[in-house]
């Protein structure tokens, strides 16, 4: 008996030792922000930093770990988002089978992780500002049909009315349950994305995006790893637009469009690219900006200022804000290649 | 001339490791390679020397099946692989280095020595860490002791300094049990310290490891090698053993500028 509690203690130390002081008190933190924050603080800046911080990372593990930079991540969130609408209830009489939410939320993403895949494989043929550009050909191409398409998209206006889900007697969209459904969640896919950087899998990734042809000459698959991070990827960037659309309510052509895709670009540059960290802390910066400049400067200029942040960020720090911590704290930004434990 | 040689040591070798038999690549116009026919046996050490130029690397480009040659044929341990795309002869215990090191800057030393172990593993593909307990991992911290390089385990690879990484290329090759290594300059830009651990760690290499090794400075070559091809326009024209080609008084005109002191 005394021996089981022995072992579960140095269990629990071990856990806790391999989390680390700044995940320890981050996470504290978090958890404990509902105590102090507003309900619109909850929702407009906690949860919504969070679900683009989500979107920042599926393109995060892309670009960080596998050298493809994608302007696609809201088009696949937005192909959830749309999926949860016509597969859910939306009060836009168009489409919405009434499938109960578990089951549209299953459907929804992996509708997203496979045309995340589908993406993925049409564009791992390029490199560079080509995959880019090809991803933006994507994403523009999605916005327009969904905006001349009624019979599945409903056009311009899109679907409304779509609510989240209430079960165990708690409604999720309320500002404390929706507040820690996204913390939860990004949680669970930043934890996913900070164990996979050092698997097989995520070091394969790597090694690909510094040399592909020398990966192929040691007898790796380059294509079917690249495919799947893109299916990976799909997999956060489906469950972020799961969570936009019970945010929002509703979702439209604006949702995918281009302003929102380069907004994910932005979020993780200015966040940096090289931890899983860093999207977070971009989603925040940005979605504070959004909020909070036309209170600064008005609503003429708020566009300006945000370009003015951005560019002063990537100017001083090509890494983000991850970069000038990590000039603080070299280690932090380094951590996927710290040897595991 | 060459054919004499190549049967002489047909019959004091018996199985053949590589075989060649009138291996000829062309790109257009230009024949990088014709006619090359070279039979290694098993456990050999072989030196290629050559100007730049001479074919030196289309010929290994040829053995792994980076160009497919564009005629002749190609066993490796008496399996025509010709035709086998390059991760299958990979597969077949067929390794090289290349001429300008390619590696993963953004990994550690210790686990691009992994990934090479797992590439020729059939557990390639895995969403898990590795455990400390891992087989892989073992051989690659076994292949880190072989090549010196275990004070740099856990450096990123972009930090280790050319030598280090020229180390490192010989480790990649070195991974998941070779039975063939093709060396492209090992120790090209490296200083004469750094050639002399070279030299080390070649002849240190388990005996039932053969190899080709392309290599312009002499010295290391010959030291290294048990017998030597030359090559001169895509073509082999003449073998022998380090001695009789150090001797040999075309090749000391050709490619030593005169005497070879």
């Amino acid at each position: 008996m005394s021996l089981a509690i022995a072992t579960g203690a140095t269990t629990q130390r071990n856990w806790l030792e391999k989390l680390g002081p700044g995940h320890i008190i981050l996470g504290t933190a978090l958890v404990l922000y509902p105590l102090v924050a507003s309900d619109f603080f909850l929702t407009q800046i906690g949860g919504y930093s969070l679900i683009f911080g989500m979107l920042g990372l599926s393109l995060m593990l892309l670009a960080g770990y596998g050298g493809m930079v994608s302007l696609a991540q809201i088009t696949v969130a937005g192909i959830a988002a749309y999926a949860i609408a016509i597969l859910g209830n939306a009060n836009s009489n168009i489409l919405g089978l009434g499938w109960p939410w578990w089951l549209a939320v299953i459907a929804a993403v992996f509708a997203a992780a496979l045309a995340s895949a589908l993406i993925g494989w049409i564009s791992v043929r390029t490199e560079g500002i080509y995959t880019i550009m090809i991803t933006l050909a994507i994403a523009t191409a999605t916005y327009y049909f969904a905006q001349q398409n009624y019979a599945i998209f409903n056009g311009h206006s899109g679907y409304a009315g779509i609510r989240a889900p209430a079960f165990w007697g708690i409604g999720w969209r309320d500002a404390k349950p929706f507040y820690y459904l996204c913390l939860g969640l990004a949680a669970l896919t930043y934890a996913a994305v900070l164990y996979g950087s050092r698997s097989t899998f995520g070091m394969t990734l790597q090694a690909i995006r510094d040399n592909p042809r020398r990966m192929r000459a040691l007898g790796y698959h380059v294509t079917a790893h690249k495919v799947f991070a893109w299916l990976l990827s799909g997999v956060i960037a489906g469950l972020a637009g799961v969570l936009l659309v019970w945010f929002n309510g509703r979702v439209s052509p604006g949702t995918i469009g281009v302003d929102a895709a380069i907004d994910v670009l932005i979020i993780a540059v200015i966040g940096g690219l090289r931890h899983p960290i860093g999207p977070f802390l971009g989603a925040l910066v940005v979605v504070l900006m959004q909020t909070f400049a036309i209170d600064i400067v008005g609503a003429e200029r708020f566009n300006t200022l945000i370009g003015m942040v951005f560019l002063v960020i990537v100017f001083v720090s090509p890494d983000g804000i991850l970069g000038l911590w990590g000039r603080i704290k070299p280690h932090l930004a380094q951590e996927s290649l710290r040897p595991g434990p | 001339m060459t054919e004499s040689l190549a049967a002489n040591r047909l019959q004091s070798t018996g199985a053949y490791a590589l075989e060649l038999d009138g291996v000829a690549r062309h790109f257009g116009a230009l024949v990088a390679l014709s006619g090359i026919t070279m039979r290694i046996a098993a456990g050999e050490r072989r030196a290629v020397l050559g100007s730049n130029g001479a074919g030196k690397t289309t010929l290994f480009n040829a053995v792994t099946g980076d160009f497919m040659p564009t005629a002749g044929r190609i066993r490796f341990f008496g399996e025509d692989i010709t035709d086998l795309p390059p991760h299958e002869r990979i597969r077949r215990g067929l390794r090289r280095t290349y001429q300008i090191s390619q590696l993963f800057k953004g990994l550690s030393v210790l686990d691009s020595i992994f990934l090479a172990c797992r590439g020729v593993s059939r557990s390639r593909f895995s969403l898990l860490r590795p455990s400390p307990s891992d087989v892989n991992m073992a051989q690659a911290e076994s292949i880190l002791n072989a090549v010196h390089l275990e004070t740099y385990r856990d450096m990123l690879v972009a930090t280790l300094s050319h030598g280090q990484q020229r180390q490192l290329e010989i480790a990649l090759a070195l991974a998941g049990a070779p039975r063939f290594i093709l060396f492209d300059e090992p120790a090209a830009g490296l200083s004469p310290t750094e050639r002399r651990d070279l030299v080390a760690i070649l002849n240190a290499l388990p005996k039932h490891i053969g190899y080709i090794i392309i290599e312009h400075d002499l010295d290391v070559a010959l030291r290294v090698s048990e017998y030597v091809s030359m090559m001169h326009n895509g073509r082999l024209f003449k073998e022998g053993t380090p001695q009789e080609i150090e001797a040999d008084p075309e090749v000391q005109e050709i490619y030593l500028g005169g005497k070879h002191g």
